[in-house]
């Protein structure tokens, strides 16, 4: 694991990448995209996330390992949220009661 | 096996290290933390086992003579969380993991022993939560903690236990962080992924779950605690709330427990077949593989706890498909387990016995837990004793004859004595007869509608409830009958050699009871996992002659 | 220079189950990484409640988010990312041996953290005021009130854990900064700031996730 190889000059290029991000959320959010908005709301966040993982939080220059166990946190999140909203968005489609 | 060489001088070892109740309490030493986990979960397991036998007493007779209703829906929940979360969900990973998992990989201890004992003393903290729950008059909610009766209507300590609850999570947190680490970072030179014993693969596998499924469960007894005090509306449905989102935060974690609990019987219950048949375990890597998918897919088929809860029928349909996949790596195991045993010159000793009796058991309550996944006959026997019967197979037939499996087996090692053989193929006779005794009827009992949860049936049930009651007391003997032996044999006990059932494995490789640094110097593995052929009798120079049992 | 000849007298602390430093600085990454692990599913347990009743409710969603404000929150966004900066900076200097610039940027990182909190107490000030926190006084003008109680039970429970994990990593910060006054960290032997460093990095991740979700939904309507 060699940290030593990120310069302080792209923690500050990646500084100005997350601010500039705060901003472009904040400005689309005000624009009307339809159903589009949170969609972009997301992915600017996302990214955001990223940056912060690989660059602030070394993962870029970390091992496999380091790299497999965050994506398995994301991976179990999305299980979790999938197979909830599996249930939650498919209760209306038969008309019964069960909602 | 290795190429330590074993000096037996003065007998220093882990128990005779220090002295005095400070050196136990404040204790770094992984074996010594399982020592203590083995005493709080004893104390448990009789704990919950009392509140069973109040059960089986009222439902002796068909009327509800013995304890009002609302007392026995204390003493059912009471039962269900002393026995889940405070004995199941510990049981083998927290005393026979904690005690040999570095054992097994040549490790001086796990890799952050102050978390070890910081997980035991949050353990601990959570159970005197919930023993004061119980010592205040009771929960009845069940020890699922269902929405809304659990956050508006129930008037028992629902909150006291769910801070219990809570807390002794981050006990199971920190041992499967701790088990993570060590089988990754501290493993014996030589010593491959696929040389490691599958006693690892299965903890690996168990730490998994604990590490990905406990924080939801946290989250979700904060919320439920939240909803309770202050009435915020989460799972209200009187504000929108859905009680059902409840059952899928809770399943989240509490299905995929289920596998924390077995998991490591099925780690046990690998050792000893191996042990036993003096045979490498048939296909390792497919069994070592099936510890990790069942992790993998206990994570998918929560919903099928919830058939009958609202939940949709699609999202039903999937949970019910996706249930059966989770049979395959059981099934792969169970098949395995009997193909090494095949031609395998077996030892009837105690430890097999329990092995018998777990792959019988744990078979049976696997199978019946297939109809269970079936949507179409879920619906038929939801809530009924059919299901009661089904997990008692699986969490008592499988994890609790599994841990007395391996209690015995490494109790000699634990210890430095043997226990009384005879007495101890008498237990485990006993606690066969008497599991089954119990519940078998259930299942039939379940199949003839009998619902769970009522402190009153209809006469006809009467005669298989009997039975089952008769069962439970045989079951008590069982129980009662190895921790006496247990406690006899530490004064009175047969001094045990470093290597009793002449099996190979690093832990059988050093003293017995091992050294404070478990190993005199690092092994270096040479040989995969149960070489039996080329290491017979568990000798560390190999090619000595066959030795026949 | 001085901070190097005083860190010269302090050898990286090795517990006797490791055999080298390295392995020792290895397992406490992955265990610090398995912990953030568990983190993510902690408050994933709360985001799969907002997703189900965001879902279900959208409108009394939107409504109720209107009543945040965006420019504290993103204020606050700003802070935290302003402190995970000098995190990363904190990091950096302890990984070069410079205490006299740990020191600062670990106390600069607690200020910043301080000011989130600060600004963050405000708005849940705020809140009261407005009986927007949920229970019996909620009070909510419009057609989804009920629901609306729903985002503000969210509201609360996930900026509050949010702040609880922001208050566990000012006190951890503090630890830091005085064993770095007592000259505990070397180029060599680091791992607690790097450690400390990934935890705040977490719980700013968290927020950036938490800004957009709970302050800038359907903005443009109103």
């Amino acid at each position: 694991m060699s940290e030593h190889t990120i310069s302080t000059k792209s923690y500050y290029l990646v500084f100005l990448a997350l601010m500039a991000g705060t901003a472009l959320t904040t400005w689309v959010a005000f624009l009307d995209l339809g159903w589009f908005n949170t969609p972009v709301a997301l992915s600017i966040a996302w990214t955001k996330a990223m940056l912060v993982v690989l660059y602030f939080m070394h993962v870029r220059q970390s091992t496999k390992l380091t790299k497999l166990v965050a994506a398995a946190g994301v991976f179990w999140l999305l299980l979790l949220l999938g197979l909830t909203m599996g249930d939650i968005a498919t209760r209306g489609w038969l008309g019964s009661p069960g909602k | 096996m290795i190429t330590a060489p074993i000096s037996v001088p003065e007998r220093e070892h882990y128990l005779n290290a220090s002295y005095g109740l400070k050196s136990w309490l404040l204790t770094k030493d992984h074996k010594r933390i399982a020592l203590l986990y083995l005493a709080t979960i004893t104390f448990f397991f009789f704990l919950g086992g009392l509140f069973a036998v109040m059960i089986r007493l009222e439902l002796l007779t068909p009327e509800g003579d013995m304890v009002q209703s609302e007392t026995y829906n204390k003493l059912f929940t009471m039962h269900g969380v002393n026995m889940v979360f405070f004995f199941l969900l510990p049981a083998i990973p927290a005393v026979l993991g904690n005690f040999l998992v570095p054992l097994m990989i040549g490790a001086r201890d796990l890799a952050f022993p102050k978390l070890n004992l910081a997980s035991w003393y949050i353990f601990t903290i959570g159970g005197l939560f919930t023993l004061y729950a119980l010592l205040s008059g009771g929960v009845d909610t069940g020890w699922t903690f269902y929405t809304p009766y659990s956050t508006t209507y129930s008037n028992s300590f629902v909150i006291a236990t769910a801070v219990g609850i809570f807390i002794a999570g981050f006990s199971s947190i920190l041992t499967g962080l701790n088990f993570i680490v060590t089988i990754h970072r501290m493993r014996a030179p030589g010593l491959t992924w696929f040389r490691l014993p599958l006693f690892i693969w299965s903890h690996y596998a168990a730490s998994l779950i604990m590490v990905l499924g406990t924080p939801v469960i946290a989250v979700t007894i904060l919320l439920l605690a939240a909803e309770r005090a202050f009435h915020i509306g989460i799972f209200d449905p009187a504000l929108g709330g859905d009680p059902v989102l409840f059952q899928h935060l809770f399943w989240f974690y509490s299905h995929p427990a289920v596998y924390i609990m077995i998991l490591p019987a099925m780690a046990v219950i690998s050792e000893l077949v191996a042990a036993s048949a003096r045979k490498r375990v048939y296909g390792y890597e497919f069994v070592a593989y099936a510890s990790v998918a069942i992790a993998v897919f206990g994570f998918l088929v929560w919903g099928h706890h919830m058939f009958v809860s609202g939940q949709s029928v699609y999202a039903g349909l999937v949970f019910s498909v996706l249930s059966y996949l989770v049979a395959v790596p059981s099934a792969v195991k169970v098949f395995n387990w009997t193909a090494t045993l095949h031609k395998g010159s077996i030892a009837l000793e105690t430890p097999m016995l329990y092995t018998f009796g777990f792959i019988g058991l744990f078979t049976i309550g696997g199978m019946t837990g297939l109809f269970l996944a079936a949507l179409g006959l879920d619906v038929h026997v939801h809530d009924t004793y059919f299901v009661v019967a089904h997990f008692h197979y699986v969490m008592v037939g499988g994890t609790i004859m599994a841990y007395l499996g391996g209690l015995h087996y490494w109790w000699p090692k634990m210890t430095g004595r043997m226990y009384p053989e005879i007495l101890a193929k008498l237990a485990a006779l006993t606690v066969f007869i008497g599991f089954n005794l119990t519940f078998f009827p259930q299942f039939i009992l379940g199949y003839l509608g009998m619902p769970r949860r009522y402190h009153a049936y209809p006469e006809e049930f009467q005669v298989l409830n009997v039975m089952s009651t008769a069962g439970a007391s045989v079951l008590a003997v069982g129980y009662l009958l190895p921790m006496c032996y247990f406690i006899w044999s530490l004064r009175y006990g047969k001094v045990a050699a470093d290597n009793p059932w002449g099996a190979v494995g690093l832990e059988w490789q050093t003293l017995s009871p091992p050294p404070v640094e478990n190993f005199d110097e690092i092994p270096t593995v040479t040989h995969e996992a149960y070489d039996y052929v080329s290491l017979p009798n568990g000798s560390v120079t190999p090619k000595k002659e066959a030795h026949v049992r | 220079m001085s901070a190097e000849a005083h860190g010269a007298v302090f050898h990286a602390p090795r517990g006797h189950q490791f055999d080298t430093a390295e392995q020792q600085k290895d397992a406490s990454t992955l265990g610090m990484w398995i912990f953030l692990v568990t983190e993510i599913m902690f408050f994933g347990g709360l985001f799969c409640c907002y997703l189900v009743y965001r879902w279900l409710y959208p409108a009394a969603f939107a409504a109720a988010s209107h009543h945040l404000d965006v420019a504290l929150g993103g204020f606050n966004t700003a802070a935290l990312i302003c402190s995970s900066l000098t995190m990363v900076l904190a990091v950096n200097a302890s990984q070069h041996g410079k205490r006299g610039a740990l020191i600062a940027f670990l106390i600069l990182t607690i200020l910043l953290g301080g000011v989130f909190l600060g600004v963050k107490a405000v708005e849940w000030h705020h809140k009261f005021v407005d009986h927007h926190v949920p229970g019996p006084s909620f009070l909510f003008e419009g057609p989804d009130a009920r629901q609306a109680q729903l985002f503000f039970s969210l509201y609360f429970v996930m900026t509050g854990l949010h702040a609880l994990h922001m208050v566990i990593g000012i006190g951890l910060l503090t630890v830091l900064t005085v064993q770095a006054k007592r000259g505990k960290f070397t180029p060599e032997y680091n791992t607690p700031v790097d450690m400390c460093g990934l935890y705040w990095h977490f719980v700013d991740l968290i927020w950036i996730f938490l800004f957009p979700l709970l302050y800038l939904i359907d903005r443009h309507a109103k």
